[in-house]
């Protein structure tokens, strides 16, 4: 069991306590109680009864939906974080808070996260996700005028988007706290370009399903007002700003990492070569020139710690899971 | 053998001064430590040694073994290796010099101590998570967030959470498990599909878990309709706290007070 | 492969299993399934059954002694040949069917094995056709019954052509129409099957050989007609007679 938390760790998104400088932490707590207010307020009326065991059990899912992953790479795996998928099937306020509990648990439970870090970590795996998700999602959704498969290709570029967006907002907040923007930024937002596809093929496959097996579910989502039923339209100025700025962090991490194509063919080839570990600790000399921009300053030195990092980064992850799989050969049962 | 109990749930049950505490005690404790690791200045040693002793005193009170917490809490290395960064970028005095092909970095002093710092402080704090939870029942962790007025209705979706949690980590596993059996390939042939495939497999595996976890939601709903349930969430009221939770608290936290001041004017 | 004396389709030697908090599930098990020979695994919950049928392709790996499955040793390297050897079907089919249809779960095995499409297509066809299910492929797992979820779930294993089936309770939960045509079809199939159950009429129509466990140890192991008329025998385990 436990290996799957360090499985978990492979997404780089909790942040433990120790790496946020109190400020920052708080400033970010202060932020997600905001959102989960909001979100309590919009959810949270006698009249929706239902919602309680609904979301509880969705929470338990989400958690569990994130240990069935599949091998990528070198022994890594891919799989999902779950916000952009919760809030288009439950909508924007319900996926918050579904996604709040999921990362307030994993904290609590398996001390993935820190406590004093959970109000950043809650904000960017639960709150922009699930406002990303589904904010980005409805306007694309009107596209496809409502057909329920255009849901399941919205959920694939919302989850990539969703993923850039947690991703961007744990950098800034490393940053914020002292670590220099080449360690932070391209190391985390090239290896979420691949997750996020990782996660966008997942979401994608796993719409489509419930979309085939249980119309009825999604029905009255594809027709963009209340989603399975449950919750009210979501207030639009708020989630249409977070779009905005979701939509442009997210395009310009897509801009400055050459590999990101978003091309899953693309993916595969790396993979297919065995040669991922390689590559990516060449990449970023490549990337780095267009991260001099946020507030680099462009000394050799800096640079090269982002190099060492990144490299640091891929070894680790690649220690871990070759360390995990050795201990599951020894107890699989565990 | 269940598949999923979580290792900390072992040492719940036993009894110990630290056990007996009062929720609410534990959870203020907690943060409180965390919050003052937070607010501590890079190099305090002194500070630092002084929490680190104060929570194996607590660790070992709890008889909860201190080897499983230092163990345990190594959840947090992969950031450590983020942090390794900061030696090289604070600015400071020149330590060493570190060639790696043609670059040179330089190492600092502060940047060391600033690296340090925040490896102790992240292990600690993982520690002191770990304490509570191996130390107090999950539920009345949730009461205790509760007396904190935290909204009833996340404290009751926090609730069903943990309730079907297991339940369907379980299903998800014998899910993993049954996809493992079929995973077959022919001798000296590469197997495994393409990963698109492999991401729509999985895609579907979480569609089926999200439909099955859907569905017993429904059915969980209608038994609590049976059972009375308007939709509102009742729970019993909380004990007031004893003299032995208020003494330990104000003693704990004046402490860490006492620590932190110690730490800025000296 | 081309021998000339057939090897067993389950030869189990000294196999014996320690969880990793020391309890001991299995104690020296030595079991051979001759090929084609259909074999019913009996004992009380807790016994090893589960434990004993995980082994056999290794998803748990024996604390000592070995199995091989029609001549080839589990081990890391085999696992995946093994795999399509061994079809394991899960006493819940939920777990097994993870699949939109019934086409693309049967196809699951094939496709991780590699094989072209057509390939893929004609073992699907005649795996559905085995069990009774032609004509299903397009419906979803979701929306059948549970015997036919069943039945599915025994073919999806059948089109990875195992050389011996691993099923754990088949019989479990099934009305009698649906439990009297899965005994027909087991009595059918051609393969060797290591079957474990609490249905002692499954084990007198379908098994002709019943291996008794208990405590993680083969208590008996005889022809079923003989273990069936052992009433103290029977009652010594916690079975019924059927």
């Amino acid at each position: 069991m436990e290996s799957q938390w360090l499985d978990g760790l492979a997404l780089g998104l909790h942040i433990p306590d120790g790496f946020l400088t109190t400020p920052v932490a708080l400033a970010w707590w202060v932020l997600t109680v905001v959102a989960i207010a909001v979100a309590v307020r919009r959810t949270g009326s006698e009249l929706d009864e239902r919602q309680v065991p609904l979301m509880g059990v969705m929470a338990a899912f989400i958690f569990a939906a994130q240990m069935l992953n599949f091998p990528v790479l070198g022994g890594t795996s891919g799989h999902l974080l779950g916000g952009a998928l919760a809030a288009l099937l439950l909508g924007p306020w319900s996926g918050v808070l579904v996604m709040a509990v999921v990362v307030g648990l994993q904290a609590l439970l398996f001390q993935d996260g820190g406590l004093l870090a959970m109000g950043a970590n809650i904000f960017n795996m639960g709150v922009a996700t699930a406002l990303v998700g589904y904010g980005a999602g409805m306007p694309l959704l009107r596209l496809f005028g409502g057909r329920s498969w255009g849901l399941a290709i919205v959920g694939f570029v919302v989850a990539w988007l969703s993923v850039m967006v947690a991703a961007l907002l744990t950098s800034v907040q490393l940053v914020l706290s002292g670590v220099p923007a080449a360690v932070a930024f391209p190391p985390m937002l090239f290896v979420h370009t691949f997750i996020g596809i990782g996660e966008g093929l997942i979401t994608f496959a796993a719409i489509a399903f419930i979309i085939a097996t249980r119309p009825d579910l999604v029905k009255s989502l594809a027709g963009v007002v209340s989603p399975a039923g449950l919750e009210r339209r979501a207030g639009g100025g708020l989630i249409g700003g977070v779009t905005v700025v979701g939509l442009l962090f997210a395009v310009g991490a897509a801009l400055a990492s050459p590999l990101a194509s978003g091309d899953p063919d693309g993916l595969e080839r790396v993979a297919e070569d065995q040669g991922f570990l390689g590559r990516a600790s060449d990449a970023p000399y490549a990337i780095l020139p267009d991260y001099t921009i946020p507030g680099i300053d462009g000394s050799i030195s800096t640079i090269l710690s982002g190099v060492i990092g990144v490299a640091l980064v891929f070894v680790l992850i690649y220690g871990i899971t070759q360390a995990v799989r050795a201990r599951r050969g020894d107890a699989p049962n565990a | 053998m269940s598949l999923t109990s979580s290792t900390l749930e072992r040492y719940v049950d036993r009894i110990s001064p630290v056990h007996a505490l009062d929720a609410r005690v534990k959870v203020l404790m907690t943060l409180g430590y965390i919050l003052t690791l937070a607010f501590l200045p890079n190099g305090e040693w002194a500070a630092l040694a002084g929490l680190a002793g104060l929570l194996w005193w607590g660790v070992w009170q709890a008889r909860i073994g201190l080897g499983l917490v230092l163990r345990r809490a190594f959840v947090a290395l992969p950031f450590a290796l983020v942090a390794v960064s900061l030696v090289f970028a604070r600015p400071g005095a020149p330590l060493f010099d570190l060639t790696i092909g043609p670059w040179q970095l330089t190492a600092s002093d502060a940047g060391l101590i600033a690296f340090i710092s925040v490896v102790i402080k992240s292990w600690l704090s993982v520690q002191a998570a770990l304490m509570l939870i191996a130390t107090t029942q999950v539920v009345d962790v949730f009461l205790a967030l509760r007396a904190f007025r935290l909204p009833t209705v996340l404290v009751a979706v926090m609730a069903f959470a943990y309730r079907y949690l297991f339940v369907l980590i379980d299903e998800a596993s014998r899910m993993l498990r049954a996809r493992e059996c079929r995973s077959a390939a022919h001798h000296g042939r590469r197997g495994g599909g393409s990963i698109g495939w492999r991401a729509a497999v999985v895609g579907q595996m979480v569609g089926t878990l999200f439909l099955r976890s859907y569905e017993r939601s429904e059915r969980i709903y209608v038994a609590m309709l049976s059972r009375g349930y308007r939709g509102e969430v009742r729970t019993l009221d909380t004990q007031p706290l004893d003299s032995r939770d208020r003494g330990t608290l104000i003693g704990v936290l004046a402490t860490l007070a006492l620590i932190i001041y110690a730490a800025l004017v000296w | 492969m081309s021998e000339s004396i057939p090897r067993p389709a389950l030869a189990v030697h000294g196999l014996r299993h320690v969880y990793p908090d020391g309890t001991v599930a299995l104690s020296t098990i030595d079991l051979t399934v001759a090929a084609g020979e259909k074999v019913a695994l009996v004992g009380p919950n807790g016994a090893g059954k589960s434990t004993l049928l995980l082994h056999l392709n290794g998803v748990l790996r024996a604390t000592a002694g070995q199995v091989a499955v029609a001549g080839t040793l589990v081990g890391e390297r085999t696992l995946a040949e093994i795999r399509a050897r061994v079809g394991m079907v899960f006493q819940d089919p939920d777990d097994q069917l993870f699949s939109p249809t019934v086409f693309d779960d049967v196809a699951f095995g094939p496709l991780h094995m590699g094989y072209p499409r057509d390939e893929v297509t004609r073992r699907v066809a005649a795996a559905l056709e085995q069990v009774g299910m032609a004509g299903f492929e397009r419906r979803m797992p979701h929306h059948l019954s549970l015997g036919q979820r069943k039945r599915v779930a025994i073919a999806t294993v059948l089109s990875m052509d195992p050389a011996i089936l691993a099923l754990d309770e088949p019989s479990a939960g099934l009305d009698p129409r649906a439990r009297r045509s899965l005994v027909t079809l087991l009595q059918q199939l051609p393969q060797a099957m290591l079957v474990s159950t609490h249905d002692m009429r499954l084990v007198r129509d379908v098994f002709p050989r019943m291996v008794v466990l208990s405590g993680g140890m083969i208590v008996a192991d005889a022809p079923s007609a003989t273990l069936l008329a052992d009433a103290a025998l029977l009652d010594s385990y916690g079975l019924e007679a059927p």
